[in-house]
């Protein structure tokens, strides 16, 4: 397992307010790393600072092979390079066909004039259906998206992360708002998807996190509190301190 | 089902409403051209197929603000002032050929022919006589070659989109800002027109833009058949080409950056590529829509290009129905058709007994309450309301 | 002082006593009821030749002894005499002001005032010629620069200044010792002082005067200067001579000085284009031009082959070339020459107005720094209502314009029924409020609550309200301007000096910008409602959730924006025309103070509104001949502005921000 994603050192603050605060991360490829944390943990804003959303006041971030420097980059060329995000509320195109959706994310040239001459291609439909057959929308591809169910809008945000073939995944609380049985869907198609590439969850529930069977890291006001494996981390007494509500866990 | 079956191949079958559109086009053109003085019919006045060539002119620019507006998401208020420049680069054509005509025909008849200086001095005289000057100022440089003009119908307008769409959309200026920002443009633009050494003869703009040169035997009945053939053939070919770019990946791109720029660039597109290219190309076919339209208009002013202008664009554009093309050619067609029925005296008046509503004074009352209910209460315009009932069938 | 020593001043002060002492006589002889004293009429009689048909010398002695007289009644006369209003009867002699109207003639005594008719071929009317009229003119200065009533004096006073020449020097200064006024006396000593600077004898006197104006910055105490330093262009090809300016550089503008030299008959005329071709033309023979058939004559080369052909025949003058221009021009010194002939004066001169225009300048800054101020004022409470509805509801009002017009109306139809105008002004600011808050308040309700979420939308039914508004403005109140006139204490302006002066309505509209600055400030930071505005703006779930009705904040928002959009409508109605489309005329200059300043700040509008004001005064001061580039580059600056700081001077500030 090599290293794929390092984050060392950064640190973030809004208007007086330290949202990050000398984070450190490292992310191997493959591998399934769920993050977890209270309100507030700066979750939102580490995937933010990732994927180039915000820039990080201070801190170095180095992805993949060749250790190219995330910082400073913008959203479009850092997702090209290969890093994919689902946000918490899930955005789909509702005006358009899953098909179309799923066309869009499709690992492809992404220029104005290659995308305006592009022509279908036999492989790219047939990734196309191995998607929608992944994701269980097979039967929905020519429906807009906006009358998926909400369930049926999470997978097909995931099945757009996974067109773009990226090798580092962020997801953002896919279960919320999932049935139990499309919970047990989703965490089959996010195993499956960390066995050939980087994926980190961002999630609240416990339950979840306990049937991906992965490394654990909690997040506590901007930084690593504890990382390792989920009875690990629960055990932990600070991280207990921090969830029932304790604010004096670092004194 | 296999996705052969619910994917057509061609783009006409995906598209059959294009089909629709150009056979409509074409019955329509044909009517008008039979109809029409130029074939010795005389059931259509020269100046109806004037304005008829003048709305195709404007459904071509309402198609470019659905296309940038409708399906892109940016609500320009710049797009007539793109239309203005146009009808601009071909009228200092026209007015210069057709001026340099006048003036070797009236120096012809002298007892030492004149020199290349003294044409020049005497067209310079004619033309920019009224603001005070007879130099000809350097954007008029080329004014003597068609093909350079032609030329510049597409460059200007393109180029001034490029450079202003880039600077708007790198510092991510989005939303009204940017609608703002547009209006901002259009009237520096028109303000810079209005001077009198700007060079384009200040209020006055160009006239006698009806006058093709080289045609002077053609009567207008013929020109303005030929202007609204031209008209027509540019529509159609402004159709298919905005229905192509919609329906392609491309299409599916700019509507969902229209709905979602941010979850767009996380998908890895450079969002402001997509932008500078569809304002761009709109902003071209803008610029042709208002070389067509002047010569048929006869004159242009920086009146025209006023931020108005632009924003009535937006308002054939909505109650058309944004985000279909047939929408804003419906729209443009019957706003502008109506705008001018009303205000020309057409409508009758209307005697509430204590006050004779006149429409020449309250259209624009009811255009703009119109607008506040089309908004309110049919967001998708007329062509929503056709959508709806095509569905129902 | 200086002018005390005149020769003539100790005449006049001789006459004036002798005048005093005679006018003690008459009114002791009137009094005591001897027989009546002389009047004008009878030393008129004395002199009846000389003013029947006077000569500018045989005049002098009349005036004399009419100054002498020194009754009020001669100054009248004299005027009359110069206006060719006096009339002689031809029977008896008598003299008489009269005015003719057809055959009948309106006779005036000159002593008593009595008037009386008369036919009028019995007069004939005295037309003295201009060189006596000046003498007259002249005379009439020094009665009326004594004349009892201060206005007389004050208005000779204006004359001399309006046209000052040498003559009326000392006059003024004889007329000084007498003056009883503080303002006229104060008046004559500066004309004393412009006069002596201009006509001074004594070249100390002079350059004193000169030197006692360098701190005046006053347009007439710099005209006195320029006048001073009045030139004339000279050449000659010898040495330069006489006071000399400065001496001039022929190759900056060879045309212009080889004209000047033609002009002169120094030089032979340039044989234009045109010349060329009316001489080719008058010289045609048998369709050629000596050797050159004419069909060849399209082209400046052939042409000129004709030409010199028919020159060489002696038929026309020769072509002057640009070597003869030159060569021409080299031969001559071109100098500007002092009108004043004594260097001292003019060195003097020079030194006092170089220090003159650096106070000049200092003061024109002041004064543009003041007109970018009073600009700013107005943008300010033109944007500020946007900046409400914008800033805090994220609301696009198209209308907010022609809610400026709505104040701008009522104020308007305020002052239809009230014709204080001071006492309309007051209801029409409340009044003005209360509509547009009304209109604000409505449109709130009708339109804009279902569009909440939905901006571009927004934008286009509030334009769609805009158009409406503007037409039926145009239909109820017509297209031509209507004037909403400001009370007299606000006409005319505050001067500080000739160079800097504000009009007391803009001052009016500075306060009233500063007022509304304050009150929203307070209404924002101190208040129930500002409070629950900006938790609106913040969070609307979480302050609905806390008992604030968002839908009533929403409301009264707007309401606010609208509002202080009509009382800003009354104050711009002020300064500004009345139309239907005044509102219009702001509402892109509004969105952009709001949008430079940085939206949701009331600091940030201030600040937009001083920058959208000072620079475009500042170039329109670059290029005064041009206020539509000024706008032109105005917007431009703004475009590009945007492209540094897309959130404005005063940018919001936290997470939100980040978006």
């Amino acid at each position: 397992m090599s290293s794929l994603l390092e984050m060392s050192g950064i640190s973030k603050s809004f208007d007086g307010f330290q949202a990050i605060k000398n984070l450190s991360l490292n992310i191997g490829e493959p591998e399934l790393r769920a993050v977890i944390g209270p309100n507030g943990a700066g979750k939102t804003t580490f995937m933010d600072i990732i994927t180039g959303k915000t820039k990080p006041d201070k801190g170095t971030i180095l992805f993949g092979d060749d250790n190219r420097s995330l910082v400073g980059m913008s959203e479009s060329a850092i997702a090209s390079l290969g890093i994919g995000r689902k946000f918490q509320k899930p955005t789909v195109f509702e005006a358009q066909s899953v098909r179309e959706n799923l066309a869009m994310a499709l690992k492809n040239p992404r220029g104005p004039f290659s995308v305006l001459f592009y022509k279908k291609t036999r492989e790219g439909a047939a990734r196309l259906e191995e998607i929608a057959d992944e994701i269980n929308l097979t039967e929905h591809l020519t429906r807009p998206a906006g009358e998926l169910s909400h369930g049926q809008k999470q997978w097909l945000e995931i099945g757009m992360l996974l067109a773009q073939s990226p090798r580092l995944l962020l997801v953002d609380e896919p279960a919320a708002g999932m049935t139990a049985h499309e919970r047990e869907h989703t965490t089959d198609i996010l195993k499956r998807a960390a066995q050939t590439r980087a994926v980190i969850v961002v999630e609240h529930d416990m339950e979840f996190v306990r049937r991906l069977e992965c490394k654990v890291t909690v997040l506590h006001e901007g930084s690593v509190l504890a990382e390792g494996s989920l009875d690990h981390v629960t055990n932990n007494k600070t991280v207990v301190d921090v969830y029932l509500g304790r604010t004096d866990v670092e004194n | 089902m296999s996705e052969t079956h619910m994917q057509p191949r061609t783009f006409i079958a995906r598209n059959p409403s294009v089909l629709y559109f150009l056979a409509a086009l074409g019955v329509f053109t044909a009517i008008v051209t039979v109809l029409s003085d130029a074939t010795g019919a005389g059931l259509i006045s020269t100046s109806f197929v004037k304005t008829l060539g003048k709305t195709l002119c404007l459904c071509l620019v309402a198609i470019a603000m659905d296309v940038v507006w409708g399906y892109c998401g940016i609500l320009s208020l710049g797009h007539f002032a793109f239309f203005g420049i146009g009808g601009y680069a071909i009228g200092m054509w026209l007015m210069y050929a057709r001026t340099e005509l006048i003036v070797a025909e009236s120096l012809a008849g002298q007892v030492i022919p004149p020199t290349p200086q003294e044409i020049s001095d005497a067209i310079g005289n004619q033309i920019f006589g009224v603001v005070g000057s007879s130099e000809f100022p350097t954007i008029w440089m080329f004014a003597d070659s068609l093909f350079v003009q032609l030329a510049l119908v597409v460059l200007v307008p393109g180029l001034l989109a490029l450079v202003f769409g880039w600077l708007a959309f790198r510092s991510r200026v989005t939303g009204v800002y940017l609608s703002i920002l547009t209006q901002a443009m259009t009237l520096a633009l028109a303000l810079y027109l209005f001077q009198n050494d700007s060079g384009l003869r200040g209020n006055n703009g160009l006239s006698g833009l009806q006058n093709i040169p080289g045609f002077e035997d053609s009567g207008q009945d013929a020109i303005s058949i030929a202007f609204f053939l031209a008209s027509a053939l540019a529509l159609a070919l402004g159709y298919v080409l905005f229905a192509w770019i919609t329906d392609s990946k491309l299409g599916n791109i700019i509507q969902a950056i229209r709905d979602d720029e941010s979850r767009v660039r996380f998908l890895g597109y450079h969002v402001e590529s997509y932008k500078l290219f569809v304002f761009t190309v709109t902003a071209i076919v803008a610029g042709i829509a208002g070389a067509l339209y002047y010569p048929q208009a006869g004159i242009i002013n920086p009146a025209e290009i006023a931020p108005i202008a632009s924003i009535y664009l937006a308002v054939w554009v909505a109650i058309g129905g944004r985000g279909r093309l047939y929408g804003a050619v419906i729209g443009a067609a019957l706003v502008s058709l109506l705008s001018s029925w009303f205000t020309g005296g057409g409508a009758p008046n209307i005697d509430l007994g204590f006050y004779v509503v006149q429409w020449v004074d309250w259209w624009l009352v009811l255009l703009g309450l119109t607008f506040v209910l089309v908004t309110l209460f049919a967001p998708k315009g007329i062509a929503g309301v056709f959508d709806r009932l095509v569905r129902k069938s | 002082m200086p002018w005390r020593s005149g020769r003539l001043f100790k005449t006049l002060t001789r006459k004036h006593k002798m005048i005093r002492v005679l006018l003690s006589l008459v009114w002791l002889v009137a009094s005591v009821g001897l027989a009546a004293a002389q009047d004008l009429q009878t030393v008129l009689q004395t002199h009846a030749e000389e003013v029947a048909s006077p000569s500018r010398n045989s005049v002098s002695i009349v005036l004399d002894d009419l100054a002498e007289l020194g009754s009020p009644q001669v100054s009248v006369f004299l005027e009359q005499w110069a206006e060719r209003n006096i009339w002689q009867n031809d029977e008896a002699g008598l003299f008489f002001i009269g005015s003719k109207d057809g055959d009948v003639i309106t006779l005036t005594d000159v002593d008593s005032g009595e008037a009386t008719t008369a036919p009028s071929d019995g007069y004939t009317q005295l037309r003295p010629n201009g060189g006596v009229r000046r003498v007259i003119g002249s005379a009439l200065v020094q009665f009326q620069l004594t004349d009892p009533d201060p206005d007389r004096r004050r208005s000779a006073l204006e004359s001399i200044g309006r046209r000052a020449d040498a003559s009326q020097l000392p006059l003024l200064e004889a007329s000084l010792e007498g003056e009883a006024e503080p303002a006229i006396r104060a008046r004559k000593v500066q004309l004393i002082n412009f006069l002596t600077a201009r006509f001074g004898a004594q070249t100390d006197d002079r350059v004193a005067a000169i030197e006692s104006l360098s701190a005046d910055t006053s347009v007439e105490a710099r005209a006195v200067l320029s006048q001073i330093l009045s030139t004339s262009t000279e050449r000659t090809d010898g040495e330069p001579s006489g006071n000399i300016a400065r001496v001039l550089d022929p190759s900056s503008d060879p045309a212009a000085f080889y004209a000047e030299l033609v002009e002169a008959d120094l030089a032979p005329p340039l044989v234009s284009p045109s010349d060329i071709r009316t001489a080719l033309e008058a010289n045609v023979v048998d369709g050629r031009v000596g050797d050159v058939p004419t069909a060849r004559l399209g082209s400046d080369a052939a042409r000129a082959e004709a030409y010199a052909a028919l020159a060489a025949d002696g038929r026309v003058p020769p072509l002057v070339s640009q070597s003869d221009v030159a060569q021409m021009l080299s031969r001559f010194t071109f100098y500007e020459k002092y009108d004043e002939a004594d260097p001292t004066v003019t060195d003097a001169a020079r030194a006092t107005m170089d220090a003159v225009e650096t106070r000049v300048g200092v003061a024109q800054t002041v004064d543009l720094a003041l007109d970018g101020l009073s600009l700013a004022s107005i943008y300010f409470l033109a944007a500020i209502g946007l900046a409400i509805t914008f800033g805090q509801m994220g609301v696009i009002n198209m209308a907010h314009g022609e809610f400026i017009m709505m104040g701008a109306y009522t104020g308007y139809v305020v002052q239809l029924f009230v014709p204080d105008y001071t006492i309309s002004l007051l209801i029409a600011l409340p009044l003005a409020f209360a509509v547009t808050f009304g209109a604000g308040v409505a449109m709130e309700r009708l339109v804009i609550r279902h569009l909440y979420h939905r901006p571009l939308e927004t934008l286009l039914a509030t334009f769609g309200i805009s158009i409406a508004l503007q037409q039926i403005a145009k239909n109820v109140f017509g297209t031509q301007a209507r004037p909403l006139t400001s009370p007299e204490w606000l006409g005319g302006a505050l001067v500080i000096s000739d160079v800097i002066q504000i009009s007391y309505i803009r001052i009016a509209i500075f306060v009233l910008a500063l007022v509304f600055l304050v009150l929203l400030l307070f209404i924002l930071k101190k208040t129930r409602l500002g409070l629950e505005v900006r938790a609106v703006t913040q969070n609307p779930g979480m302050a609905a959730s806390m008992g604030i009705n968002p839908d009533r904040i929403n409301m009264m928002t707007f309401g606010l924006g609208s509002g202080i959009a009509g009382v800003a409508g009354v104050g711009i109605g002020l300064y500004a025309q009345v139309t239907s489309e005044m509102g219009a005329n702001y509402i892109v200059q509004s969105f952009m103070t709001v949008v430079v300043g940085g939206v949701g700040s009331v600091f940030g509008t201030l600040a937009g509104a001083g920058l959208i004001g000072f620079l475009q005064k500042g170039i329109e001061w670059l290029n005064p001949s041009n206020t539509l580039a000024a706008q032109t580059y105005m917007i431009l600056f703004i475009i590009l502005f945007i492209q540094f700081r897309p959130k404005g001077i005063v940018a919001p500030k936290g997470r939100a921000a980040a978006d």
